[in-house]
């Protein structure tokens, strides 16, 4: 369970100092990981890593998976820089996202639509607008790099929480499950393991509807994803996500970053109910005119 | 591949909600339990075990690190009345027979499996019926006839004169209810928080309603979580001790604080937000409070009981009791969508346009 690989530890003084350069177990470290000393976290009573805490990424991925220019952000004109969009660097392992070449029009075509809706027809409810845009529950891996905390909640049952301040999402890990998604949600379903010290999440069952970030990145209803939690300091997990569908990307392909613990004294999760502000957007429309 | 299994996650009984929620709280029922094999008792409390229970004590488990062990997924269900109805005045336990008579009464408003509305009321009720949670067509175990224990006569306790400003703004919501039972909403703000999806029965008091009514407890060192699997916000309840959320910082599920008084989770909640509909029968966000007590009393029960108090709202506090039973694990909690797929939010509020068309509803 302790044996994760040594990898470097940084002096104090800022020396580099190499032990025992193993790679054998080098899979759980990514190339982040091991920027940070050799670290052993605390256990619960079970003995597997405590990983409960408040947690937030500080990656702008959601504006975009890829390397993406600082923007104007929508209506410039009325939002003045309150609207911008910072610039960020790709999370993406080997910096593309590996499309088939026929769902890139699809991806073109979300970006120019990601900010119209169209609810007036149940069967093309979906067919328009980024859901983060409409306050839709974000999936996974999305929910993990919003501009949001989330909390882990990990005890002494078979079940570890994860609740999302973005619109109170939540998803409930289920440690050591057997058997498939029982349906799609918007959330998927989650089953977990431990690989020594990561938490190993497979996650299934999602709807088709959610994407990647606000550039229009997508999947299909076969989307599979394998996220890797790993304790690599007090204030640190590493982060890494697999995404694998064979529908719209010709190989898996994996994101990853650090999430970094809420530090502030008495810090909670508080609300993000965004329904409320989608109400004039989506259903306006319907409204009584005088 | 496109529409595969949509159907079974979302979707919300609109005409149900609106009656059966925090706006007519009246008639609300919670709690689910075995009610023929209890053994009658005088004081409103607890179902019987499962087992003949020896005369010692429960010792509640406890977790790793101490606390009482509330883990696991509970269910609130239950036809038991918030209130006590007029005709069971005077009376807070009923024997086996009356029980029984009671629980058919409550039964048949509930499901309206009957015939007497002509095929269009039919349809409306078979359309509800088929979300029916079995276990809310049981009262509980203990044959009380109001989930309210106090006051003593099952009731909530009347009003306090309101201001002007508040009378104002109910007469406002009450009209707006009006026109969309009638199918005339204005605009979506006209309608519940639970039909437009902002908060249901995951705010307390927790009370029980057509479906949903589980409830999963996450525990970890200084922390109680409780997810109600009526909307997919988990409450997130710190136990050390730190002070509330400062006056300005109000949501719509309050501000909770935890503590373990003995084996019983005590949750005091206040700094809700100043919106209509957010505390429980329009009282007033600012003065209002609610404390929750979670006593695990048997290894499959929870009493779960809360006081609610408002002095601008309400004559004095009053509180109510609810067993909760835990569920089989193999019964798992699932995500309950809302907003993302409130298709009827748009049908109610196009066929209120379509009618205005056609002329109706014109005063």
């Amino acid at each position: 369970m302790r044996n994760q690989s040594r990898v470097m530890i940084f002096g104090v003084t800022g020396a580099v100092v190499a032990v025992g350069l193993t790679v054998a177990t080098a899979g759980q470290r990514t190339s982040s990981a091991r920027l940070f000393p050799p670290y052993t976290a605390p256990r619960l009573a079970d003995g597997h890593p405590d990983l409960n805490g408040l947690w937030q990424a500080f990656v702008t991925a959601n504006i975009d998976l890829d390397d993406h220019q600082a923007q104007s952000g929508p209506h410039p004109e009325l939002l003045g820089a309150y609207g911008g969009w910072p610039a960020g660097q790709s999370i993406v392992e080997g910096g593309e996202i590996p499309y088939r070449e026929s769902a890139l029009a699809r991806k073109k075509q979300n970006l120019e639509n990601r900010m119209k809706v169209d609810v007036s027809d149940d069967k093309k409810w979906h067919d328009l607008g980024d859901p983060e845009f409409k306050c839709y529950m974000p999936g996974v891996p999305r929910a993990t790099y919003m501009p949001f905390p989330f909390q882990i909640v990990q005890g002494s049952s078979a079940y570890i929480l994860i609740a999302y301040e973005f619109a109170s999402a939540s998803r409930i890990i289920r440690m050591n499950w057997k058997g498939d998604a029982p349906t799609d949600s918007w959330m998927g379903w989650s089953r977990g393991r431990w690989e020594g010290d990561t938490l190993v999440v497979d996650v299934t069952g999602q709807r088709e509807e959610t994407w990647f970030d606000r550039a229009g990145n997508y999947h299909s209803d076969a989307l599979h994803v394998v996220e890797r939690y790993t304790p690599v300091s007090p204030f640190h997990l590493m982060y890494e996500a697999t995404i694998e569908d064979p529908n719209v990307f010709t190989r898996p392909w994996k994101i990853s970053f650090p999430l970094y613990r809420r530090m502030e004294k008495d810090v909670q999760q508080l609300e993000f109910k965004c329904v409320p502000w989608t109400e004039e957007l989506l259903f306006g429309r319907f409204r009584k005119t005088p | 591949m496109k529409h595969r299994s949509r159907t079974s996650i979302v979707v919300l009984p609109i005409w149900i909600m609106l009656g059966a929620l925090r706006v007519v709280a009246g008639q609300a029922p919670p709690a689910q339990p075995r009610p023929a094999a209890a053994p009658a008792s005088a004081t409103p409390s607890t179902p019987a075990p499962k087992r003949p229970a020896s005369r010692k004590a429960w010792v509640p488990p406890r977790t790793p690190w101490g606390d009482p062990d509330l883990q696991g997924v509970w269910n609130d269900a239950t036809s038991t009345p918030l209130q006590r109805p007029s005709t069971r005045a005077g009376k807070d336990v009923l024997s086996d027979e009356e029980a029984n008579e009671f629980q058919q009464e409550l039964a048949f408003e509930l499901t309206r499996d009957r015939r007497d509305g002509g095929p269009e009321a039919d349809v409306n009720r078979a359309y509800n019926d088929h979300w029916m949670d079995a276990r809310r067509l049981k009262i509980t175990a203990d044959r009380r006839t109001s989930l309210i224990v106090d006051p003593a006569d099952g009731r909530i306790p009347p009003l306090v004169p309101l201001s002007p400003e508040r009378q104002h703004a109910r007469a406002e919501r009450a009209a707006a209810n009006t026109r969309f039972n009638a199918g005339m909403p204005y605009g979506p703000e006209e309608m519940s928080l639970p039909v437009r999806c902002i908060i249901r029965t995951d705010s307390p008091p927790y009370l029980p309603t057509i479906y949903n009514n589980d409830f999963q407890i996450f525990q970890s060192p200084g922390f109680v979580v409780i997810a109600p699997e009526m909307i997919h916000s988990a409450r997130i309840i710190p136990l050390d001790g730190r002070p509330h959320l400062g006056n300005n910082l109000r949501q719509w599920l309050g501000d909770t604080r935890g503590r373990f008084d003995g084996s019983t989770l005590v949750l005091e909640t206040t700094n809700f937000r100043a919106d209509d509909g957010v505390v429980f029968q329009g009282a007033n966000p600012a003065s209002y409070k609610i404390t929750e007590r979670l006593t695990r009393v048997g290894r499959d029960t929870i009493k779960y009981e809360f006081t609610v108090e408002d002095p601008t709202t309400w004559t004095r506090p009053w509180t109510a009791m609810i067993p909760w039973t835990k569920i089989d694990p193999a019964e798992q909690m699932y995500e309950y969508a809302c907003h993302e797929d409130n298709f009827d939010i748009v049908h109610l509020l196009s066929g209120a346009r379509m009618r205005e068309k056609n002329g109706e509803g014109k005063r």
